[in-house]
């Protein structure tokens, strides 16, 4: 736990965790009103999002990519709510139709111009670089943390991933009643007039928030599993919201360091020479925590039904 | 272009040819499979058992390879994706059933971690000796690049008989579509049903790994089942629409794909049955959105003719220009705003059947009858002529109206 670790494990330990837990806040909600599947749909269009970013500014910037992949998050809400209701299509198929073939186009787009001079490619966005993400300039161990010279060269992606997380933190704080509400009785929070619908589209624009800013460090694999696992894991241990939420964001911080050590040591621990997936190792750690809940949690079952059953 | 056309017409080669009529028919395996799974509501389903075959095909390559095989026999991929597939599956449906979790987290939990767990073992392949020019990384998006007569045999094959089972199947699985509770009273299984559904999926799934890859597949399954149903009510022509739109997707996209470089194969078959999707949206009878805009525009401007006609019988002032427009149109008034004759004939029409529905508001309880008076039904689409006559002679004799 010297030098190495700080200089090669600390920051993707942090940005893994930082982006799990910016993602299980707003899929909590979104597991309780049953729109899990927006965060699958919003981390397929941030591909053509930053294609297209690229294509217009020519540069791999985190500001345009950012931009862009919000903008077709966006795109990709309106389009799928426009399907549902001029189609009266199910929400399902709207969604699945409108994810797939501006995943499609962004594929293409890829294929079809010249970006062998800049890192993006499918794979990057699907799995993410979290390996790369390292502080080369901690050389002096723990000691980097307090020189102001290293702390410089921290990987941008950290401080960037670390502002959305406490954005999203203190939006579940402050819309934390609202939000309860409009989750558990749509009908009652219209009444006391609450904005049902301005809730539902702002907690889907901060799910986007969190697959963008997420997505740019850690791969869309990461994006997808944490807006469900840890809270799907949390839902099955307990009844009380809060402590569902708090869960959650365990669930996930377990998943990220455990998933990145595994990945990183494990192969190593085992006599292999090269690491595996860091990415891929964080998913599958969350969906065994969400195995293991569904043998086990407590309220595991649905209210009503026995145990044999 | 011409070499498009040349791949069209199946002269782009021998391979090229077998690629394209091998899309058609696993397009139209798709479409078919799709439209039960769409009727059914469980589209997304899908989306999960395509992610789940990633870590079959990584096991079944690192088995063949440690058998001393040489690990890319895509039969040997494609039956380790569909045990793989089968278990995200039954993890999906046992989630969803023995847990309080609704159906679609469980979609997204197997999605997100089979995939996760797939992209580890890529990993651990590509750190193998043997595994480096694996190409597994192919069965994400398709490719059609290298492909062996083999192969293609396998996707034709395979996608003719998804679609022989579809037909011997399609009476069982239409009626627990619509109604799982009947077809159950009647004896039908509908969990069985349910599985060959799935198990129906899955195969296209499968087949269509190498070909479409493991992210869009899904695409195929929804896509042209969403889009036929704007075309039609019945299902089995959504059923067959689905099937046609699937198979010309896949075999223009193969061949447009064979013609061009950077063209994969999978993003462009899905684009062309996106942008067939974009055009039904658009043009569809009925469900489309010009349909939709005219039908609209076809009611605004009879609200519009008959609130015209009523101030001709009035005798008021008309200052609306799109009731001006519209009456001049139909020659109901003149350009100076005064009525024409046949104007005042529709004008004293429409105001005896308002005075006919005062009567046939007196005379009838029945609200069901007197209740579809919106003033724009005639009102000889609700009563027979004998009760129009029997109105007509409690009204009295015509009075002249003004104007």
């Amino acid at each position: 736990m010297g030098a190495e670790f700080v200089q090669f494990s600390l920051t993707p330990i942090l940005i893994g965790t930082l982006a799990a837990i910016a993602c299980a806040l707003p899929g909590n909600f979104l597991i309780l009103r049953r729109q899990a599947l927006i965060g699958d749909a919003i981390s397929h269009v941030v591909l053509p999002g930053i294609v297209v970013a690229f294509l217009l500014t020519g540069t791999v910037a985190a500001l345009p990519m950012l931009l862009g992949a919000g903008a077709a998050a966006l795109l990709a809400v309106v389009l799928i709510e426009a399907i549902r209701r001029v189609g009266r299509i199910e929400p399902g198929a709207a969604m699945g139709v409108v994810f797939t073939a501006l995943f499609a186009g962004g594929v293409l787009l890829l294929e079809q111009s010249d970006t062998s001079r800049v890192h993006l490619d499918v794979e990057h966005a699907l799995m993410g670089n979290l390996e790369t993400l390292i502080w080369l300039r901690a050389g002096e161990g723990w000691a980097s943390l307090a020189d102001p010279v290293a702390l410089a060269h921290l990987p941008p992606e950290l401080p960037r991933m670390a502002v959305a997380a406490a954005l999203i933190a203190a939006l579940t704080v402050i819309f934390w009643r609202p939000l309860k509400l409009s989750t558990f009785d749509e009908g009652f929070a219209r009444a006391i007039g609450l904005p049902v619908s301005a809730i539902g589209l702002g907690l889907v624009i901060t799910a986007a928030v969190a697959a963008v800013a997420a997505f740019d460090a850690v791969g869309s694999i990461i994006v997808i599993a944490m807006f469900i696992c840890p809270p799907a894991a949390a839902r099955l241990m307990t009844n009380s919201l809060a402590r569902q939420v708090w869960l959650s964001v365990g669930f996930a911080t377990l998943s990220a360091v455990l998933g990145y050590v595994l990945a990183g040591y494990g192969p190593l621990w085992l006599g292999y020479a090269n690491a595996v997936s860091a990415a891929g190792m964080i998913a599958t750690v969350s969906g065994v925590i969400l195995g293991v809940a569904c043998l086990i949690g407590p309220h595991r079952r649905r209210v009503g039904v026995a145990a044999g059953a | 272009m011409a070499g498009f056309l040349d791949a069209l017409l199946l002269q782009a080669g021998y391979n090229a040819a077998l690629v394209a009529i091998g899309a058609a028919l696993l397009g139209f395996a798709a479409g078919t499979a799709g439209t039960f799974l769409f009727l059914r509501k469980r589209a997304l389903v899908s989306d999960a058992v395509a992610h789940a075959t990633l870590p079959g095909v990584g096991l079944a390559f690192i088995v063949m390879v440690s058998l001393g095989g040489e690990g890319r026999s895509l039969a040997g991929l494609l039956l380790g994706s569909a045990l793989s597939a089968f278990a995200g599956l039954w993890l999906v449906e046992w989630i969803a059933r023995a847990t309080r979790l609704s159906e679609d987290a469980a979609i997204g939990a197997v999605l997100s971690v089979f995939f996760g767990l797939g992209v580890v073992l890529l990993t651990v392949i590509q750190s193998l000796d043997r595994g480096r020019q694996a190409g597994l990384e192919d069965f994400l998006l398709g490719s059609t690049a290298g492909m062996l007569l083999q192969d293609a045999l396998i996707i034709a094959g395979g996608g003719a008989a998804v679609v022989a089972v579809i037909w011997a199947l399609r009476r069982p699985m239409t009626l627990v579509a619509f109604d799982p509770g009947y077809a159950a009273a009647i004896g039908i299984d509908t969990r069985r049903v349910d599985l060959a559904m799935m198990a129906l999926v899955m195969a296209v799934t499968v087949i269509g790994l190498k070909l479409v890859g493991l992210i869009l597949i899904v695409a195929l399954l929804i896509i042209p089942a969403v889009t036929a149903r704007f075309w039609t009510d019945r299902v089995e022509r959504v059923l067959w629409t689905a099937g046609l739109l699937g198979a010309a997707a896949g075999y223009v996209g193969a061949a447009l794909s064979a013609s061009a470089p950077d063209m994969p194969t999978g993003p462009i078959i899905v684009l062309i049955a996106a942008g067939l999707f974009a055009l039904s949206l658009l043009c569809a009878p009925r469900r489309g959105v010009l349909a939709a805009i005219l039908a609209r525009r076809r009611f605004q401007a009879r609200v519009h003719r008959r609130q015209g006609l009523l101030a001709l019988t009035r005798a008021e002032p008309i200052h609306d220009p799109v009731t001006l427009r519209i009456l001049r149109r139909e020659g109901l008034i003149r350009a100076d705003g005064v009525a024409t004759d046949k104007g005042r004939a529709q004008a004293a029409k429409i105001a005896r059947d308002e005075r006919r529905w005062d009567i046939a508001r007196e005379v009838h309880q029945d609200t069901s009858l007197t209740g579809r008076y919106d003033g724009l039904t005639p009102i000889e689409e609700v009563f027979a002529p004998d009760e129009i006559a029997d109105f007509d002679a409690r009204l009295g004799p015509p009075q002249p109206v003004g104007g």
